[in-house]
């Protein structure tokens, strides 16, 4: 599956043929592979219906596949132009949303766009990436080692993750936070900066908690986690039932359709942030397993090709977005199984939403690019090196 | 450009080697979520599968329909009866108001009412059905039926409330039925009585029998949702419904002995089958209405039963206890005989009997003269009790009378039955701490002082007397009907044993004792100086024998004697005498025995022996021998 062709040093023009052939075509049918196994568990939160969930979301994959593939074949080095600028853009609408999203649930994170509700934070999840990408493509391994280089890139992460974290989506803020730092890490940081950071961090926890920054309902989660039963028909609900649903399954799950806690209603939200109990509730540990291992392949995949790729732009892009898939399905089925808070991240390709399936197929799309564009050699600033 | 090249290097290396850490940190994660999957679906997997099944499974228990409860019969007297009521799911209508104005146009609701139903409605969940009205009656039900379309949300529901055809004729014998309450449900085992609205025998045979006639509850496992809304049902096993009781009352007699005594305040009266104890008839006046407990019984109403003069709740044949007056000269007369006083053995009445310095009046002021032992119950002469009383002692009547079934409950199956009071020496000393002076012997040798008897207990004495000797038990219960069997069966007992009954055990007195008393009470009823001659029964062969009883309650002074005792009429109501009557019939062939009892009734030869004889010609009338002749094998001989 990770077969690829020596292409030799030598730098070539690529007609759009070659560059169709090249696409990874078996990541395209993994990718399509998960997203089935969204459909039907939509199916099966319907009830055995394809309305209300499952039609709409097999448009949005479509619609979104075929933007994966335009992605995948635009060259690496636009990518790399326009980081800042994409960050930049996605940074104001994020300042945006936050004047805006006073209205609303008490957490208005999207701009409706009339044919999409567009998230702000998703977008900055992969312009952070770009952009860090970017800023780490131009720097020495020497140039490093200073302190004051690394000021840029951390403001470039802390600066979205704060805005977001006062929407507030605590998920999404973590994520931030631990994609940048993955990215920061690959970059060749040292190990002792970690180390003061993480010791910062804790510090900067203990005055968030003691700051309005966290909001009633995000501490009333993590308390919740530490002792779920403590709070059986509030907050601990959520955990409880997942829990209940999960075990029941057992080895071989429920069946198709047979899943009695999802179906009863006694697992909330079913469709969105809980479809991953919902699958193993029906297909069990066996399928549970399946599905993490489908995506692992997924985020391996986008090692293989950070690996594989000759500029530190494209490595350290690819990296950055699979371990953004990462951070997000460990995320989520995490904290359906109680390991975690419940923090409100979707189950990526699988949950009902255009977002975050957006957000991941347009990642896998210029992880393509990235795989395709893999023997470009990328200037400082971002033109072709000769 | 080879320091660029060797950089490009470097960088190359370090990334590679740092990605392939954060690889391995991924890959120690997801082998974490894999483990933790295989924690929970595997090793916990039997935990959550339990919790799974109790979210979603809710275990109904089906209330079995209660046992009816039959005269001898076959004629119901406690029966359930279907209650129609409209219900609301609030979830199902879009305007609650609206539709509750709707409702109330067809069938009336009361501003009451209506708080209540937006009341529950508020405390429940919108699909739980709330009540809205009960009782609907068949004509408010289909005016509701006809417009249910316009009627959102509202349904009829049928279940079933108990009903006691006869009302006030039987509520003492059967009692009721009510929600149990806290403490009954915690003492009881039973599940249905966690059931909201389930009702438990509240008295009378109701209580007695209640564990029969309540049957064995039902179970329906049914699966719902998160919220408790009901999906489907999984399961179902059918209760067993309550045992149907069979009595031995004779409603027709029961309606004619109530209706009978209705006129008089406070008046009780039972007839009892002599060689069963079947009592066919068990009346207590005033009464009351059992449908009011089922509803739900007002504070009011409550006090004003509670607080009634004439005590309407109680029932008066097993509860109250009278001095039995000169009806207990049958156990004084049995006590002499026993302590071989001869029935010629005679003594002089010239109207008192002095002892030491105290004067006992005679009821006849100019006495009665010479009397044996049968005129002396012919005439009821007290004279003469006083002498035979004071020959035998005190113990030797409370003896006789305890073999008689007075001073301890009878065993009837109802209850709150009253032992009454027979004293004696011992009994003076453990009670009152004083020692038995001798002329409470004379005086409790005519049935007053101390002595307590209950109009049931009085009736079981004739009865005994009138069967030969025979300790009968009395009892309401005849058998249970086809859906009771296996249900706890009571010991019954007969002179004939036979069909479920014990032979009765034969009582520790002679055959020609209980002659003379039945000799003596066939002159009270049928000699021309008899006290009741002039109530007796001149059907031939339905002539009853019996004895009259007037007992006083207050003390007569010597002044009042000296000046005229005060007639009953002048004086107030609880002042006057209680008037007593016992007796069998027919005279020659005994059947049944009877007692009435009018609370500060008067004389009882002219107020209680009245109702006897007409209760007495009636039972003979309805005698179930000759209704059906194979019923109790025909009358017998005199054993």
């Amino acid at each position: 599956m990770f077969a690829m062709t020596p292409m030799g040093n030598k730098q070539k023009k690529v007609t759009l043929g070659e560059k169709l052939l090249q696409l990874n075509w078996s990541l395209v049918l993994l990718v399509t592979a998960v997203a089935s196994i969204g459909f039907a568990m939509l199916y099966s939160a319907a009830h055995g219906s394809a309305d209300p969930w499952m039609a709409a979301q097999m448009k949005r994959f479509a619609l979104g596949v075929a933007g994966m593939l335009v992605l995948a074949l635009i060259d690496l080095r636009y990518y790399m132009r326009f980081a800042y600028a994409f960050y930049a853009m996605a940074f104001v609408l994020l300042v945006y949303v936050e004047f805006l999203g006073e209205i609303g649930m008490g957490a208005q994170r999207w701009i409706n766009l009339g044919f999409i509700q567009l998230q702000p934070s998703e977008m900055m999840k992969v312009a952070l990436v770009l952009s860090l990408a970017r800023y780490f493509h131009g720097v020495d391994w020497e140039a490093i080692g200073k302190p004051w280089v690394l000021i840029p890139p951390t403001l470039l992460a802390v600066a979205p993750a704060g805005l977001v974290m006062k929407q507030p989506d605590l998920g999404t803020a973590v994520t931030l936070m631990i994609v940048g730092g993955a990215m920061f890490f690959a970059a060749g940081v040292r190990w002792w900066k970690f180390a003061v950071i993480i010791a910062l961090g804790l510090v900067g926890a203990y005055f968030a908690w003691n700051s309005d920054l966290l909001h009633d309902y995000q501490k009333a989660r993590i308390w919740t986690f530490l002792d779920p039963e403590s709070d059986v028909r509030g907050a601990g609900y959520h955990i409880i039932q997942s829990k209940i649903a999960l075990g029941s399954g057992g080895v071989w799950g429920k069946g198709f359709l047979q899943g009695t806690q999802s179906h009863l209603d006694f697992l909330p939200e079913r469709q969105t942030d809980f479809i991953f109990t919902m699958f193993a509730e029906e297909w069990g540990l066996v399928g549970g397993i399946v599905l993490l291992t489908l995506y692992s392949m997924l985020v391996l995949y986008g090692v293989v090709i950070a690996l594989r790729c000759r500029s530190q732009f494209g490595k350290m892009m690819a990296f950055g977005l699979s371990f953004n898939l990462f951070t997000y399905f460990f995320i989520n089925t995490a904290m359906v199984m109680g390991l975690i808070p419940v923090v409100g991240v979707p189950l990526p390709l699988i949950s009902y939403g255009g977002t975050a399936m957006m957000t991941v197929l347009a990642g896998f799309g210029l992880m393509m690019s990235a795989y395709v564009h893999r023997d470009t050699k990328i200037g400082r600033t971002g033109r072709e090196e000769n | 450009m080879a320091g660029n090249k060797q950089q490009a290097q470097n960088q190359a290396k370090i990334f590679s080697r740092r990605a392939m850490i954060l690889g391995g940190l991924q890959a120690s994660l997801v082998g974490t979520l894999m483990a933790r999957l295989y924690y929970l679906q595997v090793i916990e997997s039997e935990k959550y599968r339990l919790l799974a099944d109790e979210n979603r499974i809710n275990l109904r228990l089906l209330p079995p329909s209660r046992g009816l409860i039959l005269d001898r019969f076959g004629v119901p007297l406690a029966a359930n009866f279907p209650n129609y009521r409209a219900i609301l799911v609030a979830e199902q209508t879009k305007d609650l108001e609206q539709t509750l104005g709707d409702f109330a146009r067809l069938v009336p609701l009361s501003e009451r009412e209506r708080n209540k139903v937006m009341r529950e409605l508020k405390r429940n969940r919108a699909f739980t059905p709330i009540p809205v009205k009960e009782d609907l009656n068949w004509e408010q039900m289909s005016q509701v039926e006809l417009n249910l379309p316009e009627l959102p949300g509202i349904s009829i529901e049928e279940d079933q409330k108990r009903y006691y055809p006869f009302a006030g004729l039987t509520a003492h014998l059967l009692g009721y039925v009510q929600t149990a309450s806290e403490s009954e449900v915690a003492a009881d085992a039973d599940p249905l009585l966690t059931l909201p609205g389930f009702r438990i025998g509240r008295n009378g045979l109701e209580r007695t029998y209640d564990k029969s006639l309540r049957g064995s509850a039902g179970k329906s496992e049914i699966e719902v949702n998160s919220v408790g809304r009901i999906i489907r049902q999984l399961s179902r096993v059918e209760g067993k419904p309550g045992a149907d009781l069979v009595t031995t009352i004779d409603i027709g007699l029961q309606e004619f002995a109530q209706q009978r005594i209705a006129a008089e305040q406070s008046c009780s009266s039972v007839v009892m089958d002599i060689f069963t104890g079947e009592i066919l008839a068990m009346a207590s006046t005033p009464s009351f209405d059992p449908a009011s407990f089922y509803r739900g019984i007002s504070g009011d109403e409550w006090r004003s039963l509670n607080s009634d003069m004439f005590r309407p709740l109680t029932n008066k044949t097993i509860s109250d206890g009278y001095a039995p007056g000169s009806t207990f000269k049958i156990v004084t007369t049995m006590a002499a005989q026993a302590a071989g006083i001869s029935p010629n053995f005679s003594v002089f009445c010239p109207g008192f009997y002095t002892f030491g310095p105290m004067r006992l009046h005679c009821w006849k002021k100019e006495g009665h003269g010479h009397v044996s032992m049968a005129d002396a119950l012919k005439h009821s002469c007290d004279v003469y009790y006083y002498d035979i009383a004071k020959r035998v002692g005190i113990d030797a009547i409370a003896e006789m009378a305890r073999k008689f079934g007075l001073g301890t409950v009878t065993g009837i199956d109802l209850p709150g039955e009253n032992s009454g009071t027979i004293p004696d020496q011992a009994w003076k000393i453990g009670t009152l701490g004083e020692k038995w002076y001798p002329g409470e012997t004379l005086v409790a040798g005519i049935g007053q002082g101390f002595i307590q008897t209950t109009p049931l207990q009085l009736c079981l004495m004739t009865a005994r007397v009138a069967n030969g000797g025979y300790a009968i038990t009395p009892r309401m219960f005849k058998r249970y009907g086809a859906a009771g069997a296996g249900q706890e069966q009571p010991v019954l007992t007969s002179v004939n044993p036979g069909q479920g009954a014990d032979a009765a055990p034969l009582m520790d007195v002679k055959p020609e004792h209980l002659a003379l008393i039945r000799r003596g009470m066939d002159l009270v009823t049928n000699d021309q100086r008899g006290t009741a001659y002039r109530r007796r029964i001149d059907i031939p062969g339905m002539e009853m024998a019996g004895k009259t009883g007037t007992s006083q309650v207050r003390r007569i002074t010597m002044s009042e004697r000296a000046t005229g005792v005060r007639k009953n009429e002048d004086l107030p109501w609880p002042q006057r005498d209680h008037a007593l009557f016992v007796a069998y019939a027919p005279v020659h062939q005994p059947r049944y025995a009877i007692s009435v009892v009018i609370e500060h009734g008067g004389g009882g030869s002219t107020f209680a022996a009245p109702i006897a004889r007409d209760i007495l010609i009636e039972c003979q009338r309805r005698d179930p021998a000759r209704r059906n002749p194979n019923d109790e094998g025909g009358r017998r001989e005199m054993p």
